[in-house]
């Protein structure tokens, strides 16, 4: 131990340096880039525009029209570039803007780029990598704010990673562009301002890796995407009551983690799972069902599935609210599983 | 190779004083219906995507006066002056905007899917090129109940490069349906100048791939727009099968929105030389020389149109919210 009068060394602590979801996003992609030659970023106004939601900012200039592409409004020829540019060694991401577009384009997302590899024998593989936003919150109506993630991740071939905020959409964009399986980056619309810490060199989130974003023993809620932020704040909610909420973020929902729900559940007995899609044949029916096959003698309660109800997303502001779960939902969920004993 | 009529003469053709009062009132009733729509949207009053048409009101106004109101027209993302041209009332119109229970929609839709079947009107259409195929069915529709109505589908240049397009023109062809295919060309899809996502000079072009006739069109002049409209509708209704009409014409505001200049890919200077042939100052001044209308006589169809939304935009915003307990309602039918 020293006793000079000198001061003490300072480390000096880099502050931590918060970046906003879709920024975090631009930037995993463009250090991608930067990492692998062979990445390369086509769809509707990506390149000149920077895409409608400013995931693609910049990289025009840095990475120019070569790597940078703007196509026509032709989503079915442009998943299928991207399909046969990764069987030729390339890593595409390719841009489908909003969600809903996977509607015309299914045919080269399931059956072409999903079944390729193991229909030919695993000669070969598609790195390909499907960025778009979904959800609703926008007033944006039916056809532009769907959580399609269910008719995706039940495809065999496909992986499926749903973000849920700065730092998981940037490790996320890393990790699915460097997999050489396709993969669909579920970007949410609502997030894209939000802000997290997000480190400044290139780093990626494992797929297949569940997060717990906040330990607790009461409940276990398992929450996709934009209600990861809904949950956290419905812990908080409930911390005030004396229950402490568990949130797991399963960040990557196919394939999907199972062991962190399970082992999670094996602690709090009671497990909520929430989606933004409709509860109908979601991905919460399918974790609710594994969780029952695995870990059913721990269970204190059924498990609770929260989603929307099974329509369309509507337009007007009022019903879009009533529509999407929020952090009442859940903290209401969170309170009749307590309720059984 | 499939023939293609004349291209628009450059001098407007001959029609009576009935059908330009016509043609220019529905393009003011677009215009304010649309610029109001702006305003109301700047304001922060409207939820969700505002596509304007301000700029293309030729079009609509053009191909709708050759229209009966059981023919049936489908459109698109930019839908609002197309419904406002085939008669869809101003009240519904501001009702869905607001995301009211009175709306066109029940305030389920907003304004990517104002429609209205009474008028025709089946539906705006958030997804590119939608509504091409669809178009299709509902002209097969009136052919199989013996009916002599025709279907109109509206569609962009960028729109043009979906594979709707191209599936729902070939059955059109093959199956010689009574469907008027209107290219409304502005030059952009989205941010993305029709240069930079086709080699075509001119979307007409397609049309020749499918045994289609085609006919290309001053879309900034109603008359010409309305000659074309009125001799596809008249074909397609006689039994010769469909043809498209390509207009060339321009959107004064952004993308979506009034104003969005984040990003200069058009130039000011582009823009005002296309406002300085704004398609209703071109009327009103043909309808001034031609004695067909006098200035004040314009200037009431403006005031009374005024009048009309300003109490459409009363109503809506005096119109109950939806019940978010009717959450579940048309779901299903029956
Ligand atoms: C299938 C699909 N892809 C992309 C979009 C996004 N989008 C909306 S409008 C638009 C441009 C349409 O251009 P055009 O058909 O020329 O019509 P304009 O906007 O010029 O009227 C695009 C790409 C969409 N709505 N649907």
């Amino acid at each position: 131990m020293t006793t000079t009068t000198e001061a003490p060394a300072v480390t000096p602590v880099a502050a931590p340096r918060k970046l906003s979801y879709v920024k975090a996003f631009n930037e995993g992609l463009a250090q991608a880039m930067r990492e692998d030659e062979n990445v390369f970023v086509a769809g509707e106004d990506v390149a000149g525009y920077g895409g409608v939601f400013r995931m693609f900012d910049n990289l025009l200039d840095e990475f120019g029209p070569r790597r940078m592409i703007d196509t026509p409004i032709s989503e079915a020829a442009l998943v299928g570039l991207g399909v046969g540019a990764a069987a030729r060694g390339l890593r595409p991401v390719v841009d489908l803007m909003f969600m809903d577009f996977i509607g015309v384009c299914l045919d080269q997302i399931v059956n072409q780029a999903a079944k390729m590899k193991y229909m030919f024998g695993g000669g070969l593989s598609v790195p390909l990598t499907i960025t778009t936003a979904s959800g609703a919150g926008l007033g944006a109506a039916a056809q532009h704010s769907q959580s399609l993630e269910a008719w995706l991740a039940h495809v065999p071939g496909l992986k499926v990673v749903m973000p849920s905020d700065a730092y998981s959409a940037k490790g996320l964009t890393v990790s699915a562009i460097r997999d050489d399986n396709p993969v669909v980056v579920m970007l949410n619309k609502v997030l894209l301002g939000s802000t997290s810490e997000v480190p400044e060199e290139i780093y990626g989130i494992p797929l297949g890796q569940a997060h717990t974003a906040r330990q607790g023993s009461d409940v276990t809620v398992i929450a996709l995407g934009r209600m990861v932020g809904e949950a956290l704040a419905a812990a908080d909610e409930l911390a005030a009551e004396g229950v402490e909420i568990e949130v797991i973020d399963p960040r990557t929902v196919q394939p999907l983690d199972t062991e962190t729900m399970f082992a999670s559940v094996r602690r709090t007995n009671r497990v909520l799972v929430v989606h933004e899609a409709v509860t109908f044949g979601g991905l919460g029916a399918e974790i609710a069902a594994q969780i029952q096959d695995t870990v059913f003698d721990y269970l204190d309660a059924p498990v609770l599935r929260i989603g929307a109800p099974f329509s369309p997303v509507p337009f007007s502001p009022v019903l879009e609210k009533a529509y999407v779960p929020d952090r009442a939902r859940i903290a209401q969920g969170c309170r009749r599983l307590l309720e059984r004993s | 190779m499939a023939q293609r009529a004349s291209t628009a003469s450059k001098k407007s053709p001959q029609v009576s004083t009935q059908v330009i009062r016509d043609l220019h009132e529905r393009m003011v009733r677009i215009r304010l219906f649309e610029t109001e729509a702006g305003k109301l949207m700047e304001a922060g009053k409207l939820p969700g995507f505002l596509h304007l048409y301000v700029g293309q009101e030729a079009v609509a106004a053009g191909v709708m006066a050759a229209l009966r109101d059981d023919d049936q027209i489908t459109s698109t993302h930019r839908g609002h002056g197309h419904a406002v041209a085939k008669g869809v009332g101003f009240r519904e119109m501001y009702a869905e905007l607001y995301g009211r229970v009175t709306g066109a929609c029940l305030g389920r839709g907003g304004s990517m899917h104002i429609n209205d079947l009474t008028r025709g009107m089946l539906g705006a259409n958030g997804i590119v090129g939608a509504g091409v195929p669809i178009a299709v069915g509902a002209a097969f529709a009136a052919r199989y109940k013996g009916e002599d109505s025709v279907a109109v589908t509206f569609f962009g240049d960028g729109a043009t490069n979906i594979g709707a397009f191209h599936e729902g023109a070939n059955m059109a062809a093959i199956l010689g349906l009574p469907v008027v295919f209107v290219c409304e060309n502005n030059g952009y899809a989205e941010f993305t100048p029709q240069s930079g996502h086709m080699l075509l000079t001119d979307v007409a072009d397609r049309a020749a791939a499918y045994g289609m006739p085609s006919v290309i069109v001053d879309g900034m002049d109603a008359v010409a727009v309305h000659r074309a409209a009125t001799e596809a509708v008249e074909r397609a209704r006689a039994g010769a099968g469909p043809m498209m009409i390509e207009a060339k014409t321009y959107r004064f505001f952004d993308h979506q929105g009034v104003k969005g200049l984040r990003h200069p890919y058009r130039s000011d200077e582009e823009v005002a030389e296309w406002k300085s042939r704004d398609p209703i100052d071109l009327i009103e001044a043909r309808a001034v020389a031609d004695g067909t209308a006098t200035r004040a006589e314009l200037d009431d169809v403006w005031q009374r149109t005024r009048d009309e939304i300003a109490d459409a935009i009363a109503y809506a915003e005096a119109s109950p919210l939806p019940d978010p307990a009717d959450l579940l309602l048309n779901v299903y039918s029956g």
